[in-house]
């Protein structure tokens, strides 16, 4: 409990604030008492080992876990203040916020074009000015203008994985979210279209809060600026990254990190 | 013994019985393609007529149209198609092949087609045409006559179809007045006028009757004389001659424009002859428009019903249950629809219909006999459990993670589902579509006693108001080939008709489904995730 508060407190002016979260599947626990608070326009990182809760702790925040039927939320969750499993608040307008990448790129079977655009029209953009302009600079954030720009009218089934990715994340930028959850959107990619999604991250950095789960602990260690370490639904450590990785407060975090356990 | 070991463990007669079953599979399809083509697709074509001279004396003149082994004698005989019913009393004769001495095509032999009777075979002796102006160098040509007493006919069919008109007007008269002697109110100056109106129909109704008789009485003065094989002569108006040929005469050119107008007349007239001959135009419009308000009923009601049931419904063992059920709806006879249909929509629905609004009828029913639209609900009713299984697999198939990336960008559940899902399911949707089109085009039983008849005076969507009759019965492919193949009573006679009217199906059939598959391969092609 102790260090957990710490960690809230630990972060200064956090935008997404998490108290005390537990979350049930079914009968089985799958979050444990988690709190900490997330620091704006920065990138964090979840690690640990498979099935520790870090996807279900980012499925929290865009509250996607409400697709999935007999789960239980205890604890509060707020961005910018506002508690978003809260019954007044809009999933919707939560989503237009908080906006996703997966771990398995799902572009639409749509052109490249209508992919980009996918969340504007669902918002009910029509000018084609503002689409267009939206689908450039998307494309040029995601760093996969310069491939496709000859090409948008065509289906985005053509491009490679990796381009299918960073066509995600164009989505996912193209409505202009504060936030960008990142389910290990490196995790099917071969090394090179990697270390392009990394280049990415960083390139977001700044401009939106980032968190991202990843298994690969030299991933976070080289696009994070705080990581937290979750082992069985619960929080164990929680800090900026160097220190996190160079002189972990708690024991299992270096066990984990050294490749003692894990 | 290891070598055959190794034999069976690498599983090529596995391979074998695979490839096996297909073959079976592919030759039981091709042969019935095959029977069915080889004997529909000449049936329109000229065949030779042969003289053959007898041994016992007397003469046999027709078409041969098979020979065999007699099955008692073990001898080979002919059959011959000898037409002149009227005179014969049967159209088809088996002749022992010992017994004939001499066969032979004489080039002037006449083929009739006529009104009734069925063909006519023989020779022509003179032409009375006491009203017509022949060519002088054709006053002894029989087609020379029949196109030139063509005007006079055409005139009476105009005024037979005059009548028919006026019949139609005198029916609705009668039913609107009988609306208002049912709501007594015969009294009112509307209802008056209207037996003024009905009078004067009347009136017209007789004089075009008279018009009619001696239109008639001169087109039937004109006749032609004709000798059969054994100098039988038979007297027959022109009139009654639908056509004239002479086979064993005739170029190639000739043949084929023969070949033509019949296969003209096949698609767009009536048929005659208690449907043994003529055209198929109603029942070729009745199975089109079957197949397409069943369409127009059972597809949107099975998408909207799938798509309840995958993604709306929630997944237990109701829904389990809800599944089993439309499953095992799709295995039900159809005979059982058939009498489902009868007593619901027909009795049930139909007789409500009646007693609300058509009360002045009863008890002649309106709705509450068989028709069209209980045909097609009925038909719907077959196809929709197929329809539905169908969306819900398509929908099912979709990756989880589509859903997801929709519904992460801010789209609700409906807008996934419309600008997502729909369109990548449609290519599964549409297979299921076609597989129950193919279906309802098949079925006969269930028609039978939800609509369909022999002959229907009218087509169920025509030009007088309110242009579509959904309660009018129609005629079907389908049924058609039960009804001239086993219940005609001439069915040697009919049996050429049965294989071109299995052979238009099975085509109407394919062209359906193919344009069907042809779209869905577009959406397939578009909307395909494949590679994901």
């Amino acid at each position: 409990m102790s260090h957990s508060n710490t960690a809230i407190m630990s972060i200064e002016n956090p935008q997404v604030v998490v108290e005390n979260l537990n979350f049930f599947y079914g009968s089985s626990q799958a979050l444990k008492d988690v709190s900490f608070g997330i620091p704006q326009s920065q990138v964090t990182a979840l690690i640990g080992p498979s099935g520790c809760g870090k996807s279900t702790f980012l499925r929290c925040i865009n509250r996607m876990n409400d697709l999935v039927e007999g789960l239980r939320i205890e604890g509060l969750i707020t961005i910018d203040g506002e508690n978003i499993n809260d019954t007044s608040l809009d999933v919707i307008e939560l989503r237009r916020k908080v906006g996703m990448v997966f771990q398995k790129w799902n572009p639409f079977p749509k052109s490249i074009y209508e992919n980009v655009i996918y969340g504007l029209r669902i918002a009910g953009i029509k000018e084609r000015r503002v689409l267009d302009q939206a689908v450039e600079q998307s494309l040029k954030r995601a760093a996969l203008w310069d491939e496709v720009k000859d090409r948008l009218q065509q289906s985005a089934m053509g491009l490679s994985g990796g381009q299918m990715q960073r066509l995600c994340i164009a989505r996912a930028v193209a409505v202009n979210p504060e936030i960008i959850l990142m389910d290990e959107p490196c995790s099917a990619l071969d090394p090179r279209s990697t270390s392009r999604i990394e280049d990415l991250i960083r390139e977001l950095r700044g401009e939106y809060t980032i968190i991202i789960v990843t298994h690969n602990m030299q991933q976070a260690a080289r696009i994070s600026d705080y990581t937290a370490y979750m082992y069985l639904g619960e929080l164990i450590e929680y800090g900026p990254t160097q220190k996190l990785f160079t002189v972990p407060e708690r024991k299992e975090t270096e066990d984990y990190i050294t490749g003692r356990f894990g | 013994m290891m070598v055959t070991k190794k034999f069976w463990r690498q599983g090529e007669p596995f391979v074998w019985a695979t490839s096996l079953a297909l073959s079976l599979i592919l030759f039981m399809t091709f042969l019935l393609f095959y029977v069915v083509l080889a004997n529909g697709i000449m049936v329109f074509w000229p065949k030779e007529v042969t003289l053959a001279t007898l041994t016992s004396g007397g003469y046999l003149l027709g078409e041969i149209v098979q020979d065999e082994k007699n099955p008692a004698t073990g001898k080979k005989r002919l059959q011959f198609k000898i037409g002149n019913r009227d005179l014969y009393g049967l159209d088809f004769k088996w002749v022992d092949a010992a017994s004939v001495s001499n066969f032979s095509l004489p080039a002037d032999v006449y083929v009739l087609e006529r009104q009734e009777h069925g063909n006519f075979y023989g020779s022509l002796k003179e032409l009375k045409t006491p009203g017509l102006f022949l060519p002088v160098d054709k006053k002894e040509s029989l087609q020379a006559a029949l196109d030139t007493i063509e005007p006079q006919r055409g005139e009476v069919k105009k005024i037979e179809r005059k009548i028919a008109i006026l019949n139609r007007q005198v029916e609705e008269n009668n039913n609107k007045l009988a609306r208002l002697r049912y709501h007594k109110k015969e009294n009112t100056p509307a209802a008056v006028a209207m037996q003024v109106e009905a009078k004067n129909i009347k009136g017209e109704f007789d004089r075009l009757v008279a018009l009619l008789d001696g239109k008639r009485a001169i087109v039937l003065a004109n006749e032609a004389v004709l000798v059969d094989a054994n100098g039988q002569e038979k007297t027959i108006a022109l009139a009654n001659i639908v056509r004239c040929y002479q086979p064993n005469s005739m170029s190639w050119l000739a043949k084929w424009s023969y070949y033509g107008k019949r296969l003209r007349e096949l698609l767009f007239a009536e048929p005659r002859e208690s449907n043994t001959e003529g055209g198929l135009f109603p029942a070729i419009f009745g199975t089109i428009m079957l197949i397409f308000l069943m369409s127009i009923l059972s597809f949107p009601l099975g998408v909207i019903a799938g798509i309840y049931l995958r993604e709306y419904a929630r997944e237990g063992y109701l829904v389990q249950m809800v599944r089993i059920a439309v499953n095992n709806l799709a295995g039900i006879p159809s005979i059982v629809y058939g009498i489902f249909g009868l007593g619901f929509f027909v009795y049930g629905v139909g007789g409500q219909i009646d007693q609300l609004f058509f009360p002045e009828n009863l008890p002649t029913p309106t709705f509450g006999t068989g028709g069209i639209l209980w045909a097609s609900l009925t038909l719907g009713l077959l196809t929709v459990p197929v329809v539905i299984v169908a969306t819900e697999e398509a929908l099912g198939a979709i990756p989880p993670g589509i859903r997801e990336g929709s519904q992460a960008l801010a789209a609700t559940k409906f807008q996934t589902l419309t600008r997502i899902l729909l369109p990548m399911a449609s290519p599964g949707i549409l297979t299921g579509f076609i597989l129950a089109m193919a279906r309802a085009a098949g079925e006969v039983a269930p028609l039978m006693i939800t609509g369909v008849v022999k002959l229907a005076p009218a087509l169920p969507l025509d030009g007088s108001f309110p242009y579509l009759h959904l309660d009018r019965k129609f005629m079907h492919l389908g049924f058609h080939i039960y009804d001239i193949g086993f219940q005609s009573p001439n069915v040697e006679a009919a049996k050429p008709m049965v294989y071109v009217t299995t052979l238009l199906l099975i085509l109407i059939v394919l062209i359906m489904t193919s344009t069907a598959i042809y779209l869905r391969n577009r959406m397939r092609e578009r909307f395909s995730v494949a590679d994901l």
